[in-house]
């Protein structure tokens, strides 16, 4: 728990020096979205913020490679389907756990909000649901 | 050094991910197992993460900044169906894979079948949203 909420805290202070020094949102999908498209302007800080979590990743797996995954979840094509539907939806939302769920919620926004109240309770009902079919 | 303060946002983002927990899918999904063992984990993460974020924005709203286009001012209140659709869609995604986009990007430093092809599957999903997105945003 204690460093569930040091993480966290971690992670808050890494989008909000991203917004007091930059003005920009730390949402990972949008930023991922604008490095895919080569987006004029913007395309140089994106790509540096997904070189710093790939390098932040390496200090990781360099100190505690634990922290990060190894083995999947559930079989390929349940990884595979996720992995379309996190992407796709992500995008069509207009945003993701970062972007909607820290930033959003951070702002008081209620379209992240409800954003990630939607995402937080598809999922549960999904979980619930496959448990159901196991 | 816009470039450089975003490298190293994402740096400190990544390692706030791998201190709390957030790159297992194990407990993403059991997060989301609210009917079964639930997980709290990333409740606490949450609650670490957004009172910094708010604390910051509150201070610099609408204040310029020092490498980039001033702080927003106002918040995004918009609820349309594109809204309701993708995260419900982006839920059930994350129940699938227990990876959403941050933690998948990041695990591309320990590279394994699993971590290249949730990785792969998501870009192909962003890059496929582009057909039901406008253009200009």
């Amino acid at each position: 728990m204690g460093a569930a909420l040091f993480g966290g805290a971690l992670i808050g202070l890494a989008a909000a020096g991203l917004l007091v020094l930059t003005g920009k949102t730390a949402g990972v999908s949008g930023i991922v979205d604008g490095v895919l498209r080569g987006e004029r302007g913007e395309w140089g800080w994106k790509a540096a913020f997904l070189l710093g979590l790939v390098s932040g990743g390496l200090l990781l797996a360099w100190r505690d490679p634990t922290a990060l995954a190894s083995a999947a979840p559930r079989t390929w094509p349940w990884v595979i389907a996720g992995g379309l539907l996190v992407g796709f939806g992500a995008r069509l939302g207009g945003g993701c756990t970062s972007g909607h769920g820290v930033c959003g919620v951070g702002r008081g926004s209620l379209r992240g909000i409800v954003g990630t109240t939607l995402f937080i309770a598809s999922g549960a009902l999904t979980v619930l649901v496959l448990r159901r079919l196991a | 050094m816009k470039v450089a303060v975003a490298f190293a946002c994402g740096v400190l983002f990544a390692v706030g991910l791998g201190l709390s927990g957030m790159l297992q899918p194990a407990k993403v999904l059991g997060f989301l197992d609210f009917f079964g063992a639930w997980d709290p984990t990333l409740l606490f993460v949450m609650c670490g993460a957004i009172p910094v974020y708010l604390l910051a924005w509150a201070a610099r709203r609408g204040r310029p900044t020092v490498w980039g286009s001033p702080v927003p001012a106002r918040s995004n209140h918009v609820l349309d169906a594109r809204l309701f659709a993708g995260a419900s869609l982006f839920g059930v995604g994350w129940a699938f894979a227990g990876v959403c986009p941050g933690p998948a990007v990041t695990n591309l430093a320990a590279p394994s079948a699993f971590t290249l092809s949730v990785l792969a599957s998501i870009l192909a999903g962003v890059a496929l949203s582009s057909l039901v997105r406008p253009r200009a945003r």
